[in-house]
Parts: structure tokens; C-alpha cells; sequence
């Protein structure tokens, strides 16, 4: 029997060895991939995600624990059959026009993927034409738009005015973070949600999947 | 000696916005007095978070500010059309925050900026994002330098901001900043290093320690300013003490004046 307990423990103590030997381990017991990563590895990072909203995990832990994760998710590849791997939604994610941080986006974008979603991360200065056409491209369900300036919140609301107008608001959550960002002004420009940090980011985005 | 930019006066704080957005001119008249007796040497303000007000905020704000003001205030805004209108409202030559080579902002500063009587807070900032290294925080750096001086702003009035990075997503980037300014300051000792500190610590717990920390060794390297809240009595004591340490303190005094006044306790 695998203990897909002792698994997600290890990702939690960012312990890269310990995780990708029980991984390596499940995999000869001849547990099945798909099994290795959602019981194990996505359980994992939804509880440092818990862990990240609760302050209780800090940014270079996830960072450690992601990329523990990454590794392992490496070995399955090659095992998981068609799909299997991306087993959530599509999700667009960019910092919006006129601004160049992305280092919360980043983060979000990490803790979405871990989360098992399939994330497109479409860097930084997106413009809202942009943000339209990606939603087409990649089928999207989810996108996700940041802003680290107060200055480029304007372009926040521009980017859902543009999806409106697109017709596509019905088929895309918009969901809005970064640090001048408010629940108040999510509502004000007719996002659906609002997201302070990674950790949260990424279960809200589960939440509307499931 | 080091020089505060007071943070304060920003509409993106809450209580500054609602403050703001009542006219409640006590308010702000008491955390500037405040902010000045903390020993601020500009005091900055931004009133860029009420969307579709900045103008008719600016222009109280400064309405406001300047009859109990004697030193001078840092401009903040991105718009070249709000930095005009403040800046023909102000007795004393201010500081403009900001400049950047990220194209729109500099094309649009530029014209702005030149002849002016004014410091100016440099960004090493361009299209491409943030610099990745130092010795591209020091190529930015050297192109804000030689275009301002171009356009007449001396050398001495250029506060370059490196623009400080969290050191929770690379452990390097502390090092990466501070290598930057003693780089800078070794080119171009007449330019003054600013900036804010905070970003360093973002993403982990009891950041307080880290940005007073981070401040000393900034100094050590050639920061002679910083954007932070002068009634942050720890930072402000820790400043007074490395700037003592590191020789800018005649006899110790205004070490020895904080610690009189209670500013400064081990």
C-alpha cells in the first residue's frame, strides 16, 4: 500500500529527496500516475497553499515545495496517458496593460498549476485585445488579471469591458489580485472575484472548476 | 546625512483616501507636521488611487499641505499633465517621482523635465521589466543619468532608484541591489541613491527586522535616501545609527539629540 500521506508530508517539508523517492517507490509498487499525482502531489500543494494563506508557509517555501513538485511531476510525465495530466480547467493569466510586475502572478500561476489546472501564463502588459484573443485560443474558463499599480487598474476594467463586449463574459470567470487591488474595486468593474494571495487564488479558481 | 522622503501622504493608504476624499484637511495637516518633526526632508504625495480624481486631489492636497510645510514635496505621479499643474503650485523647487525608461514614461517626462528647477527620482526601470542583474541596474542607471544631464538637470539632483527586489523569490537579489549601488556610486558619486525598501522583505513574516536590517547595509553601499514612513520610529533609529557608523555624524550628535529625545533606544 502507498501512503500518499507520507507523500504529501514531504512536499510540505519542501523535501525534494524524500518526495521524488516515494514517488519513484509508488510508481514500482505499480500505482497508477495519475493516482501519484492527484493523491499525492495536488493534495500537497493544496495544503501549502491552506498553509500560505494562513501565513503559516512563506513565499521561499512554496517556491521549494513547487519546485519539489515540478521534479516529480517530471517523472510522471512520461506515464500519465492523454490528458490525464491537465486535469482541470483552462486558465489565461497576465499582468494587464501598462504594467511589468509579475512576480504575484508568477506565484499564482504556480500554485494554479500545482493545483493540477492547465495554466497559460501570458506574461506582463497584455493588452485587452490580447487577453480576448487568448481566451479563444486556449478555451479558457478561468482568467486571472494582475495589477501592481494603482495607475493600471483602469486597465483591469478596460480588460472585462473588452471580454463583455466580446460576448464571451458568460463562458470566463474573471478573477483580480495584485496589492491595490480590493474586493470593492472586483465588484465595482464586474469581476467575479477577488484574490489576496496565491494560496487563495488557487482554490478559488478550483472552486469555480468544480 | 541621509534624506527621508516621507510615504505618508498617499491616497492608496486608506485612511490618507478617505481623509482625501472628505476634505479633511486636519488630517493631513497633522501627519505632515508629524512626518516633519520625524526629521522627513521631502515629504512625497501621491493622490493617484482615487480614479478619475488625481487632478482635483493633487490640487487640494497641495492647497493643503504647503502652509504648514517648509521643506520641500516630492511630486508623485505618473502624469506629466498632474506634475505640470503641481508643480506651478509649489513655493520650493520639488522633487519629481518619477522618470523611468520604459519609452511612454520617458517621452512623455522628457519635455517636461527639461530646464526645470527640480530633483528628480530615476527608475532603473524600462520595457523589458525589471533589471535581472546589477550590472543592468547600472547600464539603466548610466542612460537616466547621461539623458538627464542632457536636458540640464545636474547630477547632484538625480536620485537613481535601483528598484529593490523580494528576496523570497531569489536569494540573490539583496546582493544583486547592493553590488548595483556601490557600482553607481563608484561611477557617479554626485548621484544620490533612493528608493523603497519594503519590496525586499515581501512574501516573508516579521518584515520590519528585514527592512531596517536591509536599510544599513544599503547605506554601507551608498543609499543616501529612501521613500519610508519617517513615524516608523525603529527604521528612523536604525538610519540615525548607521549614518553615525558610517561617519556622517559630527561628534555623534544627532545620534546623541535621538537618543535624548527618546527616537533612539537599543
Amino acid at each position: 500500500m502507498t501512503d500518499f500521506n507520507a507523500m504529501t508530508e514531504a512536499l510540505v517539508s519542501c523535501d525534494a529527496e524524500k518526495l521524488t523517492e516515494l514517488v519513484n517507490a509508488a510508481i514500482k509498487a505499480g500505482e497508477p500516475a495519475s493516482k501519484i499525482l492527484n493523491k499525492g502531489l495536488i493534495a500537497g500543494m493544496d495544503i501549502v497553499g491552506e498553509k500560505m494563506e494562513n501565513g503559516d508557509m512563506f513565499i521561499p517555501e512554496v517556491l521549494m515545495a513547487a519546485q519539489a513538485m515540478g521534479a516529480c511531476v517530471e517523472i510522471l510525465k512520461p506515464l500519465l496517458g492523454e490528458g490525464e495530466g491537465a486535469a482541470g480547467a483552462s486558465v489565461i493569466i497576465g499582468t494587464v496593460k501598462g504594467d511589468l510586475h509579475d512576480i504575484g502572478k508568477n506565484l499564482v500561476a504556480m500554485m494554479m498549476e500545482s493545483a493540477g489546472l492547465e495554466v497559460h501564463n501570458l506574461g506582463v502588459d497584455i493588452s485587452p485585445e490580447n487577453f480576448v484573443e487568448e481566451i479563444k485560443n486556449k478555451n479558457a474558463q478561468i482568467v486571472c488579471l494582475s495589477a501592481l499599480l494603482t495607475t493600471t487598474m483602469p486597465a483591469m476594467k478596460q480588460t472585462v469591458d473588452a471580454i463583455v463586449e466580446a460576448g464571451l463574459r458568460d463562458q470566463v470567470k474573471i478573477m483580480v489580485g495584485g496589492a491595490p487591488v480590493t474586493q470593492a474595486f472586483a465588484d465595482q468593474i464586474g469581476a467575479d472575484g477577488f484574490a489576496a494571495d496565491a494560496g487563495s487564488a488557487s482554490k478559488m479558481a478550483k472552486s469555480y472548476v468544480n | 546625512m541621509f534624506e527621508v522622503i516621507g510615504e505618508r501622504i498617499n491616497t492608496s493608504r486608506k485612511r490618507v483616501q478617505a481623509a482625501v476624499a472628505d476634505r479633511d484637511a486636519d488630517y493631513i495637516i497633522n501627519d505632515v507636521k508629524q512626518q516633519q518633526q520625524a526629521g522627513a526632508k521631502f515629504i512625497d504625495v501621491n493622490a493617484g488611487a482615487r480614479i478619475g480624481h488625481e487632478e482635483a486631489d493633487m490640487r487640494w492636497l497641495l492647497d493643503t499641505i504647503q502652509p504648514v510645510c517648509d521643506i520641500p514635496l516630492s511630486l508623485d505621479s505618473p502624469d506629466p499633465a498632474i506634475l505640470e499643474m503641481a508643480f506651478a503650485m509649489v513655493k520650493m523647487p520639488p522633487m519629481i517621482n518619477s522618470i523611468s525608461l520604459e519609452n511612454e514614461r520617458f517621452n512623455a517626462m522628457m519635455p517636461f523635465l527639461s530646464g526645470k528647477d527640480c530633483r528628480v527620482i530615476a527608475l532603473c526601470m524600462d520595457d523589458a521589466g525589471m533589471p535581472g542583474s546589477s550590472d543592468d541596474i547600472l547600464g539603466r542607471a548610466k542612460t537616466l543619468v547621461d539623458e538627464l544631464n542632457k536636458i540640464g538637470i545636474p547630477t547632484a539632483n538625480i536620485y537613481v532608484d535601483p528598484l529593490v527586489q523580494p528576496i523570497s523569490t531569489e536569494s540573490s537579489k539583496g546582493v544583486m541591489v547592493l553590488d548595483a549601488v556601490r557600482a553607481i556610486k563608484a561611477q557617479f558619486p554626485e548621484v544620490h541613491i533612493t528608493g523603497g525598501l519594503s519590496n525586499i522583505s515581501y512574501g516573508l513574516p516579521q518584515r520590519h527586522i528585514i527592512n531596517r536590517t536591509f536599510v544599513s547595509l544599503m547605506m554601507d553601499a551608498g543609499m543616501d535616501s529612501a521613500i519610508i514612513d519617517p513615524l516608523d520610529k525603529k527604521i528612523m533609529a536604525t538610519i540615525k545609527t548607521a549614518d553615525m557608523l558610517l561617519g556622517h555624524d559630527q561628534f555623534c550628535m544627532n545620534y546623541l539629540k535621538g537618543v535624548r529625545a527618546g527616537a533612539i533606544e537599543s
